[in-house]
Parts: C-alpha cells; sequence; structure tokens
C-alpha cells in the first residue's frame, strides 16, 4: 500500500510545489512531517501508527500555494473544516487518504517502556508494536498504547480524497458514546478542580497546544499574547493558564474534530483534549452537530436559526 | 578526595540538606518530571532526564520586578505619585539532580546576566544564593548529543557537587569550595578506588554512545554568510509549528518580556519568558516585524546559539546539547540537523567564484 501511495504521490508531484507527509525522525519510534519536493523525497514517505501529526495545521498558511497533502481519516476532517471557513481552497490541495488503523500515544508507550529516549529498533506488524530499547524488546498490542482518539474513531478512512489508496476500513465504533467525559466528570467539583490545578500548573505556556490544532486560525493575532488591547494577564498563575485554555476551547466549539494535537503537541502532557471533548459533546447533544464532516456545511456556531431544535427558549 | 553514598541514604541526604536549603529535584508530576520543592509527598524521579530541566529555579518563567501604586499627595491632590518598590527575593537553593546540560546552561545564564555591562541583580541574587548537585549520565538518549556543544556525561560547568551512580548508590565530588561544604555530611564516607574506577568506567561507556562530534568551529562564519539565504532558512523551517516548546524547555534560551500588569492603582512590572519562535517576539511598536515568518526566527533560535553568542562570549555555544527541543517539539525538528545542513551549506559566494 505504502509503495502504490507513493507512486500516486510521485505521478501528482509535478504539477505541485510540495507534498506534505511523514518520514522517520530522529530515532525510529518518532517520525516527523516530511516535505516532498523532488521524487527521491517521497521514497522517504512512511505510513502506520507511527504517523501522528496532523498536517493539515500546515495549509492555512500555505493558502495561494498549489500543495498535496497525505491524511488520516481524522485529518482529513480538519482539512473540510478549513474548506467550510474558506481558510483554504479547494483546487489549491491535492489530499491523498490511505486507511488508518490508529496511531500511537508515545505517552503511553513510555509509560510501558519507561523511557523513549532509548529506542534502538522499531517494527510494526497486525497490530503488534515491537519496540527495542537499552537491550530489551517490548511488544505492545496497539489497542493497548494508540491515542485516546483512535478507541472513539469513526472515520478511519479519509472523509474526502482526491486519492485514495488502499482497502477502506471498518470503524472502531458506530457511536463516540464519550465514555472518557462521562468518567471525569463522575468525580466530585473537587477532586476536578484540583486535578486542573495540579495539571496545568507546569504548563509552560509554549502554546504548543494552539500552534498544532489545524483551526487555532489566529494564528500571529492570539489573545494570549495580544498587547493591545492586554486581554490576558503575562503572570503564569494556574487561574491565567487556565483561562487560555478555555478560551481556546470555546473558539474550537463546534469546529474542532477531537483529533488531539493540543494533547499530543504539549510537552508536558497535560492532557487538554479533555476541555475540548467536554465542548465536542455539547455540540452534538445541542445541536447534532458532527464537525468536519462536510465541506460545505455551517458550524453551528457560525450560523444563526430562529429555533434550534434543541434550545427550548420559547417553550419555558 | 570523592565520597560515597549510599542509594538508601539519598533521601535522608536530601533531607539533611533541606534544614539549610530549599531543596528542588527533578519530581514526577502527572506524566511529566519537572523540576519542583523536593517534599515527602512528591516522588523524586532520576532515572530518566526531566521533561523540563531546572533552568526556571534561577530565571523564573515569571516574575515580579517591582510593584507600583500610584498615590495622591495629600498636601497637594492634583498631584500623583508613584510609589515603586523593587522585589529582589532569593533565599539558600540546592538544586539537585540536574543533569550537566542543565548545569552547563547556568554558565551561559552567567554570560547573559553577570558578565555583560549591566549586571543582573534578580538573576545574580538567585545565583549567589544557588548550589548545583548534578547527576552524571551513565545513559545517553537518542536526543543527546552535549559532546557536539563542548559538554559531557559527566561535565561539571555550572555544577558544584557531582553525582555520578555507581552500584548500590553514588560517587560524590565536589567541584567548586561552595560544593567542598557538602562533602561533610555524616551519610557521606570515603569513596574507595573500586567504585572510582567503576565510575569511570560507566562515563566513558557513555561518552562512547554518544555520536562523533562535527566540528562547529567554522559556525559562526558559515552563519552569517547564510544570513540572507532565505531560501535555506524556508526549507529549514518548513514543518516548525512557530510554537515555543523548544525554546522554554531549552537550558540556555534566556529572552524575556516585561509587561506592566495593573489593576486600578496598584500593580506589577513583571518579566515573563518570551521566545524568538513567536510572532510578537521583538514586534516593533511601529508595527514593522524584523522576523516576519517562521524561516527569520528559526535562524534566529539556530543563530543565537551557534553565532550570535559565541562572537560575544569567547566562542562559548549558547546550546548545551540536552536535546529537549528535539524530542519535545510536536514536529520533532531535529537542530542537529538545521546546523549540520548550515555547515554543509554550499554557499553561493563559492558557487560563483568557481566560474
Amino acid at each position: 500500500m505504502l509503495e502504490q501511495l507513493k507512486d500516486t504521490i510521485k505521478k501528482a508531484l509535478p504539477e505541485l510545489d510540495f507534498v506534505i507527509g511523514w518520514g522517520m525522525g530522529f530515532d525510529a519510534l518518532h517520525a516527523t512531517p516530511l516535505f516532498m519536493y523532488e521524487p527521491e523525497d517521497v521514497d522517504k514517505l512512511v505510513w502506520g501508527p507511527l504517523n501522528v501529526h496532523n498536517l493539515a495545521t500546515y495549509l492555512p498558511a500555505l493558502k495561494g500555494r498549489k500543495v498535496g497533502i497525505v491524511v488520516k481519516g481524522c485529518d482529513s476532517r480538519s482539512v473540510a473544516e478549513l474548506l467550510q471557513e474558506n481558510l483554504i481552497n479547494r483546487e489549491d490541495v491535492v489530499i491523498f487518504g490511505a486507511p488508518c488503523r490508529g496511531t500511537v500515544s508515545l505517552t503511553k508507550i513510555r509509560k510501558v517502556i519507561g523511557n523513549t529516549g532509548l529506542i534502538e529498533d522499531v517494527n510494526y506488524a497486525d497490530g503488534t508494536l515491537t519496540v527495542k530499547a537499552e537491550g530489551a524488546s517490548h511488544e505492545m498490542a496497539l489497542k493497548d498504547i494508540r491515542a485516546d482518539k483512535c478507541g472513539y474513531c469513526r472515520f478511519p478512512n479519509a472523509v474526502l480524497s482526491d486519492h485514495f489508496v488502499g482497502e477502506k476500513r471498518a470503524p472502531q465504533v458506530e457511536e463516540d458514546t464519550f465514555e472518557d467525559l462521562a468518567e471525569f466528570e463522575s468525580q466530585p467539583f473537587e477532586e476536578r478542580r484540583d486535578f486542573w490545578m495540579k495539571e496545568m500548573d507546569r504548563c509552560i505556556r509554549c502554546y504548543a497546544c494552539r500552534n498544532a490544532c489545524p483551526l487555532c486560525v489566529c494564528r500571529d493575532h492570539c489573545v494570549a499574547q495580544s498587547r493591545d488591547p492586554h486581554w490576558l494577564s503575562q503572570q503564569d498563575g494556574v487561574r491565567d493558564k487556565f483561562m487560555f485554555q478555555i478560551i481556546h476551547a470555546t473558539h474550537l466549539a463546534g469546529r474542532c474534530t477531537t483529533c488531539g494535537e493540543c494533547e499530543r503537541a504539549c510537552p508536558v502532557d497535560i492532557p487538554v483534549l479533555l476541555f475540548k471533548r467536554k465542548f465536542t459533546k455539547a455540540i452534538k447533544d445541542t445541536f447534532d452537530y458532527d464537525a468536519g464532516l462536510d465541506p460545505e456545511a455551517t458550524p453551528p456556531l457560525l450560523a444563526f436559526k430562529a429555533n434550534e431544535d434543541n434550545i427550548k427558549e420559547k417553550e419555558w | 578526595m570523592a565520597k560515597y553514598l549510599k542509594k538508601d541514604d539519598l533521601g535522608s541526604w536530601l533531607k539533611e540538606l533541606g534544614e539549610t536549603y530549599k531543596v528542588i529535584a527533578p519530581v514526577e508530576e502527572g506524566d511529566a518530571v519537572v523540576f519542583r520543592r523536593l517534599t515527602d509527598e512528591r516522588t523524586l524521579r532520576i532515572d530518566r532526564q526531566a521533561t523540563q530541566g531546572p533552568k526556571g529555579v534561577l530565571f523564573p518563567a515569571c516574575e515580579e520586578l517591582v510593584s507600583f501604586k500610584y498615590v495622591k499627595d495629600p498636601e497637594n491632590p492634583e498631584k500623583t505619585k508613584v510609589e515603586v518598590k523593587e522585589t529582589v527575593e532569593a533565599e539558600p537553593t540546592l538544586i539537585f539532580g540536574a543533569r550537566p546540560c542543565d548545569a552547563r546552561g547556568f554558565d551561559v545564564f552567567d554570560g547573559a546576566f553577570t558578565k555583560c555591562a549591566v549586571k543582573d541583580n534578580y538573576y545574580m541574587a538567585r545565583r549567589e544564593q544557588a548550589i548545583v548537585v548534578s547527576l552524571a549520565c551513565t545513559k545517553t538518549e537518542t536526543t543527546c548529543f552535549c559532546n557536539w556543544v563542548g559538554g559531557s556525561p559527566d561535565g561539571t560547568g555550572g555544577s558544584d557537587v557531582l553525582l555520578t551512580p555507581v552500584t548500590g548508590g553514588y560517587l560524590v565530588e565536589a567541584v567548586t569550595d561552595k560544593g567542598e561544604a557538602l562533602m561533610g555530611g555524616k551519610l557521606l564516607s570515603d569513596a574507595d578506588d573500586a567504585r572510582q574506577a567503576e565510575a569511570k568506567k560507566l562515563l566513558q561507556e557513555a561518552k562512547d554512545s554518544l555520536r562523533e562530534a562535527p566540528d562547529f568551529d567554522c559556525m559562526p562564519e558559515q552563519l552569517y554568510a547564510l544570513f540572507d539565504n532565505m531560501d535555506f532558512w524556508e526549507k529549514q523551517s518548513a514543518k516548525c509549528i512557530s510554537c515555543g516548546a523548544c525554546t522554554y524547555l531549552c537550558p540556555t534560551c534566556h529572552c524575556f518580556n516585561i509587561t506592566d500588569e495593573q489593576q486600578g492603582k496598584e500593580g506589577s512590572r513583571i518579566r515573563s519568558w518570551d521566545n524568538c519562535m513567536s510572532h510578537m517576539f521583538t514586534n516593533e511598536a511601529s508595527g514593522h516585524n524584523p522576523r516576519p515568518t517562521k524561516a527569520y526566527r528559526l535562524k534566529n533560535r539556530v543563530g543565537h546559539k551557534f553565532c550570535y553568542f559565541p562572537d560575544m562570549h569567547d566562542g562559548h555555544i549558547a546550546c548545551v546539547g540536552c536535546g529537549r527541543c528535539i524530542k519535545s517539539c510536536p514536529v520533532a525538528l531535529d537542530i542537529r540537523e538545521v546546523v549540520t545542513a548550515a555547515k554543509e551549506c554550499r554557499l553561493p559566494e563559492e558557487e560563483t567564484s568557481d566560474d
């Protein structure tokens, strides 16, 4: 399948400035975005559970250029969302899709093997990832170390693509039941508050969560750093850091596809996707809407309906 | 004379030191390892490199420089004066479990904050009261490259005491006079030759496990020559997402911003970390941005570490090779690759001179 994907990209490359995919990074466990300019660059392309990044995040800054992008199912939803908001032009972007079996969570792998800094070799076959580190070999079933989002994935195949390579996979689940969120919310308020006080305390305000997010589109004009107006304090208390997360999540309500980049990018492992899960469920419950499935749709909070189906404001 | 500390006595030793110093050490927090004040509730984690080094202990992410208050002159209510209070705060602090690379970061801070024409009182007060007890590395990670930039798994720059893990405990060696003061503890015994030999062997193995170091002597010149080659920087920065993870986790990055946070008549002038990956970095009041795209900004990060800082500080590279900017980068951008590419980049001048 990978070879077929490479051939497809090579055929399309002459018409494009470049194609963005994944290559191997600094060791066998860490992939890195790969910008393919020449056919020989395409030979470095990899596909599999290590392709953790959502490359759609690069697209808005490339608006106006002819580029190709390789997508997993979840990434393609971000592309659809960007199209909805006119942040990219459909005719400028060539989408290469392939079926995805899920991607790893490097944090979960670290919990199993102790340190992901000592990698010697990695192999993946038939749902099992084998990591060799410090002379020891660790076999892990993908379902045990995959990103949480892959556990409730309904779209393993690109929702839109120009070229789809390989056989489409069945979704993990038919419906997202938000069990992770229910579990967290079953805790008393004090415990949840203490949890966030502790987790947010180590936030270093690098804004990797924001910059990895394909739909954080204010880019260089973010409220967090704007000095005039001076929306957010530069004090680094938990209150100010938490405030930013709430702004981020609110701004993404109805647009977020829960691709999980915010949480994956966080260098200090703060589980910030949980905020977006909360809002995604609220949007689903209130508007019966899933973000990033239809490029022609309008996110509910960007639209107006005189009589909402699930908001009974006239029947108090 | 090198000392020996039993592994089981480490906790007691740190507790004993806690009577004199505020002890800051790498502890587990959520899924990360960060430097925090060591307490009974916290779990010390020194089996792997901390997610974030101890730089914030001497250069906090946010600190108050002065507090201020506008008050009316009781004699003449038309006049308002500002009462300003400088807030230099420091207490005896012991940083435990820094790696040699982390400690070398303090050398870079010293260069910037204590050796230039303008001295930074806030930093200097903390630095003077701090004692750094580092832990040598007997294992190296795939992202480690301290040997490329003048460091070593047992480097002592910036440290006062160096511990080396050996069977059953640690070899403890004083590096500075400040560190010598810690050698008298009851829990420390004289280290025998076998332990010293073991430490030496383990450290040699660690050194041998690192990739061969390229010669970076030519880097300042090479980077100046590449300064206007924006094609090069655009390609190198293509995958950068312009977040500040690399710089905020970097033991040497020390850029900061100053902001007045005022509510009503009172406020604080605070200093907080800034980073050259951000669009706002050095944005001018006129609206002109000297580093308008990520290509310019990455050029600045690499240039500052491998060119401008060495140029101003006797060739001292402002990178300690800890590798955090590589392993914690959301897109695994590898500074080793950028610097190597810059080193190997054939400059346009050379191409034309061949004609």
